[in-house]
């Protein structure tokens, strides 16, 4: 058994998502990001099955483990019981814990996971947050929601919100000791310690690339990173 | 088969949902795109209904999203959960019910990693100890606040002025419903219906009036996919799989489309936006959409809630032909007066699809 297998195997989303796969590939038929990419979940698993750790290494830098939409609808659908789903997070994980990650186009996309999603937990108690959702980021919002960015404030007391308030409500500001209590969660239970790393190997892959990552959304590696792509993912590609 | 039998194996589909004491918490997604649900929620189950909601202004979000796109570990997910247990177990709740779909998932991957690893709810319970001083008893029951509304969707339509018919012909309204696929997808036991035969949003629809459409892509993912909308790159797939519902749904004629996850109809209604850019295409008639409607708006259409109050108005796909359908009146000046009455500017038009302006 590979030392990377072992790794795999310390997560309990890995022993309950991987019993014994007979490649059936009905995972593979759901799947809607098998039909949009080159991308088969019974392959994963597949794979996950000879416990080789050189293919394990490379399917950990490949493309491939980002192109899981984490819908799970294969997890309904096992004859087995087997959850690829449930094995691309535990894949995920590790990559970003050995910085393998910065190996793909895709995988590189996590530091503006992390700069985005990440940061507003820490920084509001939300995963998104209305004023950082910039029209100019999600053109697809249309003219409403550009409407409603000027006009936020109004918009949401219009709505029934209590938007940065204090109190309960919809989109209230989270009490600075409740935040304090997530920031204490985050650096006690790994959170932390993974954007750590999502940085710090995303800082060298950079300077590899000679692209200049500052904080923020600004720099030139962010915006590389959330809008490239090489359009060699697709089936057809 | 016997009627016995039916009943018997509709057992297994059946999933008890709590009266009463709700310790309610928010989603993340539904308080940035579609706030007016969460108030209605709460309107119709405190104004119509007279149960106890309630709702601890120190909770967060559960970090579900984070988690799905894989900067948050599970480890920091199953705490961050737990102490919204915690909470719920100080105010003296035992019914935990969410307004989120992937929280809804969360906490039920959670509490079923929990029964079958127990050490691991006991090193969760050290984290939590450890970061905050709280500790906490898991939920009697846990509920998403689709199944709730569905639980007393007897009493809305008793209580409602609408219902869902075609005011000129007097035909039932035909729906599309989509379910979030975290819904039941991962734990089909957890669902109303499994994943099988979701009955959540059906029972909603058949008991205030309508028919509910059948169609090929009826359980295909919305294509939120987490990254694979966060990042603009990869958002293709997202918009790929929105419109292989659209497309599959379109030769139906549906008067509209209902969903219990906050996610999904965000994605159906800004992808069809996004389509009728892109190529041209809108999928209702003469450069309609089909409007997108979660439950509790629907609900509050029911119980004659003013359109402008549920928050119909920040939707991208307009809703004022489905209330023209239905009957239900509205007020075009008001469409887009803030609370005190102002005019805030109103959005610009499409170039396609069709838009309601203020008159």
């Amino acid at each position: 058994m590979g030392k990377l297998y072992d790794k795999l195997a310390e997560d309990v989303r890995f022993i309950e998502g991987l019993k014994a796969c007979l490649n059936c590939g009905t995972c593979t038929a759901i799947c809607p990001a098998a039909e949009f990419y080159n991308y088969q979940p019974r392959q994963i698993v597949d794979i996950l099955q000879t416990r080789d750790d050189d293919q394990i290494e490379a399917l950990l830098k490949s493309e491939t483990i980002w192109y899981c939409g984490e819908c799970m609808s294969c997890v309904t659908r096992c004859p087995r019981g087997n959850a690829p789903g449930l094995l691309i997070t535990v894949l995920r994980s590790v990559s970003q814990e050995l910085g393998y990650f910065v190996e793909s186009e895709k995988g590189r996309q996590q530091l503006a996971i992390k700069r985005t999603v990440g940061e507003w937990i820490l920084k509001y108690g939300y995963c998104l947050y209305p004023s950082e959702i910039l029209p100019d980021m999600h053109p697809e919002q249309g003219p409403v929601w550009e409407w409603e960015h000027e006009n936020m404030d109004a918009v949401m007391h219009r709505l029934g919100a209590n938007y940065k308030k204090t109190g309960p409500g919809i989109l209230r500001k989270i009490p600075q000791e409740d935040l304090d209590e997530v920031q204490r969660i985050f650096d006690e239970t790994g959170g932390t310690e993974r954007f750590r790393q999502i940085e710090d190997f995303s800082r060298i892959k950079a300077g590899e690339m000679g692209i200049s990552l500052e904080d923020g959304l600004a720099s030139d590696y962010f915006r590389h990173i959330y809008t490239t792509n090489n359009n060699d993912h697709s089936k057809d590609a | 088969m016997k009627i016995e039998g039916k009943r018997s194996i509709w057992k297994e589909y059946q999933k008890e949902i709590a009266d009463n004491r709700f310790f309610y918490v928010r989603s993340c997604v539904r308080q940035n795109f579609f706030p007016g649900s969460e108030k209605t929620f709460l309107r119709i189950m405190k104004d119509e209904l007279n149960k106890d909601v309630y709702e601890n202004a120190a909770h967060t979000t559960c970090s579900g999203i984070g988690y799905h796109s894989d900067v948050v570990p599970f480890e920091t997910a199953m705490t961050m959960v737990a102490r919204q247990f915690a909470l719920m177990t100080e105010a003296g709740y035992e019914n935990f019910t969410t307004s989120c779909i992937t929280s809804f998932g969360l906490y039920s991957e959670i509490l079923e990693t929990w029964h079958h690893f127990p050490e691991v709810e006991d090193r969760v319970r050290e984290h939590l100890l450890k970061a905050t001083g709280r500790t906490f008893t898991k939920p009697a029951n846990l509920s998403h606040a689709s199944d709730v509304i569905f639980k007393f969707r007897n009493e809305i339509a008793a209580s409602g002025k609408y219902r869902l018919v075609n005011k000129a012909t007097g035909n039932p309204l035909q729906v599309v419903e989509h379910i979030g696929c975290h819904y039941s997808k991962m734990f089909p036991s957890k669902g109303v219906g499994g994943a099988e035969y979701p009955y959540v949003l059906v029972g909603m629809i058949e008991d205030w009036g309508g028919e509910v459409i059948d169609y090929p892509e009826r359980r295909h993912c919305c294509g939120f996919g987490f990254r694979q909308y966060l990042v603009q790159a990869n958002r293709g797939y997202s918009l790929a799989c929105s419109k292989k519902k659209f497309d599959s749904m379109a030769p139906y004629k549906p008067d509209f489309i209902l969903t219990n996850c906050p996610g999904c109809p965000m994605f159906l209604d800004r992808w069809q936006y996004a389509l009728s850019e892109m190529e041209g295409i809108t999928y209702g008639e003469n450069g309609l959409g089909i409007p997108v409607l979660t439950y509790e708006e629907l609900a509050g259409m029911i119980l004659g809630y003013d359109p402008w109050d549920l928050g119909l108005q920040v939707h991208q796909v307009p809703v004022e032909p489905l209330l023209d359908k239905i009957g239900i009146p509205y007020s075009s000046q008001r469409k887009f007066l803030t609370m005190d009455g102002k005019m805030m500017g109103q959005p610009k038009a499409p170039s396609h699809l069709k838009f309601y302006q203020h008159e």
